[in-house]
């Protein structure tokens, strides 16, 4: 599996209160949520979002609360791939469940800068940057949750007797 | 090779006998938890997946404390989705208003938790069980609606740090200080992916509420779970709280930490983290001149009678300073009553604080004491993320309920010494 999108960069620490604030987690359309993901840090985001782009952060995305909605938000928004340093363990686990290709490579969050047409190989974990013409290789996942993801996320693999 | 205290209960919970760092393994839970704000979703996916029944309605716990008693008409839907659940599946363990406290604070008051679980919870504070000596770590609502219906979670077993305590905290310095210190010295990914393990001869002069507070803070350094040493006092705790029969989990002698930090609990201050990350740990006598606007005393991580108790002594013939705005929030409905009977909630209302019935209100920004641009307050929460506690362009000052009162009291952040002092 493939994405290929621009670059939206944000920095370290990236915490689930500022993907979607706590004062829209009274709903759980996805569409809504997407309307104000990053909304606390980067009011343009949900407006100028591509289809396909990819969101790059630093250390530790995804920190703090649990909210599925998180990585939800960021879905929906059309995102198809987060690439960061390293990443908060519940969001990490989240966005494997819920089917949102992600990836680790703290040389990738350093060197891509925002707007660089960058490509991810997710069974490979070879992230290549088109503008700069460089490659970084990230961590491919585990064969277990390959198989969680080439279910369609955790349910999927369960209803399909998979677990 | 040795094991670590968690890598014991996660072993025995998958049914090996050994397991090691890095392992992927599938565990068998003991109690799966969500709130009002993460069981809907987990609901929906539970729906969607087509499932038609849980694995045990006795060990799931729906605890609607978020945004209620309901702050609006969204609210009230998402809890009557989850109250609706709870019928058709007759989960014995639902709690609303009237009965609800905050999950954290509510679950090892019923008893519902004890040493050597395997706990999951679709809240990230979950790791506050971690305090009974329980494997217990957040996750999402996927997790929690594979939870409820396998009674099983995917787990990668952590490495540990190990937190070697001794000495015995001063006169008005709780956990909450320590643990403020601890995340200040090793950072909010400093612990990314790991156990902290809290151990040493310190231990014993800890309460149960501090290490409940100390536990439920793991995730603000990133940690998998926080868990404390089985002693004389977990006993206790446990009995007190009518526990079923548990297990005792120890650390094997050669088990492997990636640190080991020596804590002396004698040398904490009064501490407050600064915002906008709990990393930004310091000595309340060191941060110079900062007013407040309100002060929050509540939450799963400061809302028990021992840190109602703490506030109230410093309250007792004391006034709110003009232009600050106290709220208080006994965690559950039993801290509420014992707080009444005690005469706290007396002393807080003579002060001029505003009571409020259990709920996590203000700690997520959710209702009940919101913040505008450019105001402060100090908070005995665990957070204080841009944005928390309301406008974006308001702050969070995170300390202990003895300095949260001292400085509501004087206004600005100070020492509990100073206004007990007369020095304010
Ligand atoms: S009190 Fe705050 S941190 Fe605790 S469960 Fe409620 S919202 Fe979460």
């Amino acid at each position: 599996m493939k994405a290929t999108g621009n670059a939206i960069k944000y920095g370290d620490n990236i915490d689930t209160d500022v993907i979607i604030p706590a004062r829209y987690l009274n709903t759980t359309d996805p569409k809504e949520l997407a309307s104000h993901c990053m909304e606390d840090i980067d009011k343009e985001f949900a407006k100028n979002v591509q289809a396909g782009d990819v969101m790059v952060g630093g250390k530790n995305f995804g920190c703090g609360s649990s909210r599925e909605h998180a990585p939800i938000a960021i879905k929906e928004s059309g995102i198809s791939c987060v690439i960061a340093a390293t990443f908060a363990r519940i969001f990490y686990r989240n966005a494997i469940n819920i089917g949102l290709p992600i990836v680790e490579c703290p040389e990738a969050s350093e060197k891509i800068s925002a707007g660089d047409k960058v490509s991810v190989d997710f069974d490979t974990g070879l992230i290549t940057n088109l503008t700069k013409n460089e490659t970084y290789q990230g961590e491919p996942f585990p064969p277990f949750i390959q198989g969680i993801i080439s279910a369609g996320g955790l349910m999927n693999a369960i209803k399909a007797g998979k677990l | 090779m040795g094991m670590t205290m968690t890598q014991k209960i996660l072993a025995s919970h998958a049914g090996l006998d050994q397991v090691s760092a890095g392992q992927l393994i599938r565990a068998k839970v003991d109690l799966v938890l969500g709130n009002d704000i993460t069981s809907p979703v987990a609901i929906v996916e539970f729906e969607k997946a087509g499932l038609e029944s849980v694995f045990d309605k006795d060990k799931i716990a729906l605890v609607m404390d978020h945004f209620t008693p309901n702050k609006d008409i969204k609210a009230a839907e998402q809890c009557k989705t989850v109250r609706e659940f709870a019928k058709k599946y007759q989960i014995t363990n639902f709690f609303d208003v009237g009965k609800v406290g905050v999950e954290h604070a509510l679950l090892p008051e019923m008893g519902l938790v004890k040493p050597g679980d395997l706990i999951i919870g679709a809240d990230s504070h979950t790791c506050t069980y971690g305090a009974l000596g329980a494997f217990s770590t957040g996750v999402g609502s996927t997790d929690m609606a594979a939870g409820m219906a396998t009674g099983l979670c995917w787990l990668k077993v952590p490495t540990a740090m190990r937190f070697v305590l001794k000495g015995k905290l001063k006169e008005w310095v709780s956990g909450k200080d320590v643990i403020l210190q601890i995340i200040g010295m090793i950072g909010v990914d400093g612990a990314l992916y790991q156990s902290m393990e809290f151990t040493g001869e310190g231990l014993s002069s800890l309460t149960m509420e501090d290490r409940l507070c100390m536990a439920n803070m793991a995730i603000e350094a990133g940690a998998k779970n926080g868990v404390f040493e089985y002693d004389e006092k977990t006993k206790q705790f446990a009995k007190e709280h009518n526990c079923a029969p548990w297990t005792i989990y120890k650390a094997d002698d050669d088990a492997e930490y990636t640190a080991t930090y020596e804590i002396d609990l004698s040398a904490i201050e009064p501490t407050v983290s600064l915002p906008h990350l709990p990393e930004n740990a310091k000595p309340v006598s060191d941060v110079g001149e900062i007013t407040i606007d309100q002060a929050v005393i509540g939450s799963c991580t400061n809302g028990r009678i021992e840190d109602l108790r703490a506030a109230a002594k410093i309250f007792e013939g004391r006034q709110v300073h003009d232009g600050v705005r106290c709220i208080v929030i006994p965690a559950t409905q039993k801290i509420m009553l014992q707080a009444m009977e005690e005469g706290l909630v007396k002393t807080f209302i003579d002060a001029g604080c505003a009571v409020s019935t259990p709920t996590c209100g203000p700690c997520l920004g959710g209702h009940m004491g919101i913040l505008a641009k450019g105001e402060r307050a100090v908070a005995t929460t665990n957070r204080n993320f841009v944005g928390r506690m309301g406008h974006t362009g308001s702050e969070v000052y995170l300390a202990s309920p003895a300095v949260a009162a001292a400085s509501a009291i004087a206004g600005k952040l100070v020492t509990p010494e100073s206004v007990l002092g007369g020095k304010a």
